[in-house]
């Protein structure tokens, strides 16, 4: 017993350093899993408040920038607007609580962390469950797609970005009806790849990407990106498609984050299909 | 608390304010980024009896970056692993007197200077990057994130080594 006290005593810093090794590694695995960086995030209040701060700052250096950007939005809105025959802008008029009109909810919100030069990147918004922002709802910008929300803090949320080797993503080509999953291979951060799509899909060079009605988490038709080239993959039956995003993901501030009402309500009738 | 453990937490505070605010935002060509956040482990005093502390405070470092920048714990096992061999290191770039006198960096010779700043920042890149991209199917991508990373942190640190030695020695 002595000597094993002794022996801790003389290592003991070789024993702390595992610890602590043991500790950090756990921490690194558990990031590698989806959903599972609940502990090391940066939506809290501390980190929140430091990144709120610093983008008051590098946000007044852009103001003309947002400006533009969404003027040019507004114009696009109007001339969508403007150009709806009368039949439908009725109907768009419709009492709120019609089916149609309320199956997804928008709020608005602002990066106040973007990353995009690592492997894994998230992104800081500053909406939390305060503002009702949960787990899984989709963001996007005017342009197109941004992520998921991944944690929430009261006045905070991570958001896992497409450009995340773990993110994937209902996608599909417009005008088609091929649906395959969204990735990222961790190289441009302008591309992200297009994965099983059949080999018999008529594709070609920019094509439009736009999200699939799939997921729970996405409306169907949220844009992408186009088609920049195609290969077929090993086994030659699916085709990787590298997709140029629309969204330029390096000068992300305002975002919309969804939220699919009917999701709940989606999630338990495939548990409950799944269960029988 | 006395004068020097106030000052080295005050180092620590800065150190993590300046990597999240302002260097983690420089992606210089798209994906670098310098670490000189390592700064503090340069600058730590050596004391061979305890190094508990040191080790420690280097892992709660590491965690405070990895909190800011959502990386899980990649930044707390490299800043750990490195403060764990610094004392080779050190042995490595400024031979077996260094037991005897405290080191004061702004004191050494460039070449020894930079020795001891390249192994310490190449370890700590080294991990850092095999854990966060943790695939050898990216072995390219690893190579050539931790080299360049190696050389623009490396740059930065000679640079503020040289600018404010004098004050701190």
């Amino acid at each position: 017993m002595q000597q094993i006290i002794n022996f801790l005593i003389r290592n003991k810093t070789f024993i702390t350093y595992l610890v602590l090794l043991f500790i950090a590694l756990g921490l690194t695995f558990n990031a590698h899993s989806y959903h599972n960086t609940k502990f090391v995030n940066s939506a809290n209040r501390i980190t929140g408040g430091v990144y709120n701060t610093t983008d008051a700052i590098s946000d007044y250096f852009h103001l003309k920038e947002y400006n533009e950007q969404l003027v040019k939005e507004n114009r696009e809105l109007r001339s969508k607007l403007f150009n709806t025959p009368a039949s439908s802008t009725e109907r768009a008029q419709l009492p709120p609580g019609d089916s149609l009109q309320e199956r997804f909810k928008v709020y608005p919100a602002t990066v106040i962390k973007n990353s995009y030069s690592k492997e894994r990147n998230y992104l800081l918004v500053d909406r939390g469950s305060r503002d009702s922002v949960g787990q899984d709802m989709g963001v996007i910008t005017s342009q197109g797609l941004v992520g998921i929300i991944e944690n929430t803090s009261s006045g905070y949320a991570t958001v896992q970005s497409i450009l995340n080797t773990l993110s994937e993503i209902n996608a599909s080509v417009k005008n088609t009806n091929n649906f395959g999953s969204l990735r990222w291979d961790g190289n441009a951060p302008d591309v992200v790849q297009l994965v099983d799509i059949l080999r018999a899909a008529p594709i070609k060079e920019g094509d439009t990407i736009i999200t699939g009605g799939m997921s729970s988490i996405f409306p169907k038709g949220v844009p992408i990106g186009t088609i920049r080239d195609f290969t077929l993959d090993i086994s030659e039956n699916y085709y990787i498609i590298n997709v140029a995003l629309f969204n330029d993901m390096t000068t992300l501030d305002h975002v919309y984050i969804i939220e699919n009402l009917d999701r709940e309500e989606i999630l338990n009738l495939e548990n409950t299909t799944n269960e029988q | 608390m006395n004068n020097s453990s106030l000052s080295n937490a005050l180092f620590f505070i800065t150190l993590v304010f300046l990597q999240v605010t302002l260097f983690n935002r420089i992606d210089f060509l798209g994906y670098l980024n310098p670490f000189i956040y390592i700064l503090y482990l340069v600058y730590h005093p050596y004391d061979k009896e305890n190094r508990i502390p040191f080790i420690f405070t280097a892992f709660l470092l590491g965690l405070c970056i990895d909190i800011f920048s959502d990386s899980g714990g990649v930044h707390a096992a490299a800043t750990l692993t490195t403060a764990f061999f610094r004392p080779v290191i050190l042995r490595w770039a400024f031979g077996l007197s260094f037991d005897h006198q405290t080191i004061k960096i702004g004191k050494t010779t460039f070449g020894q200077r930079f020795n001891y700043l390249i192994l310490l920042i190449l370890t700590h890149h080294l991990v850092l990057f095999t854990l966060e991209i943790f695939s050898f199917a990216h072995l390219v991508i690893l190579l050539k994130k931790t080299i360049f990373s190696t050389i623009f942190t490396l740059l930065l640190c000679l640079i503020f080594v040289s600018l404010f030695s004098k004050k701190r020695t």
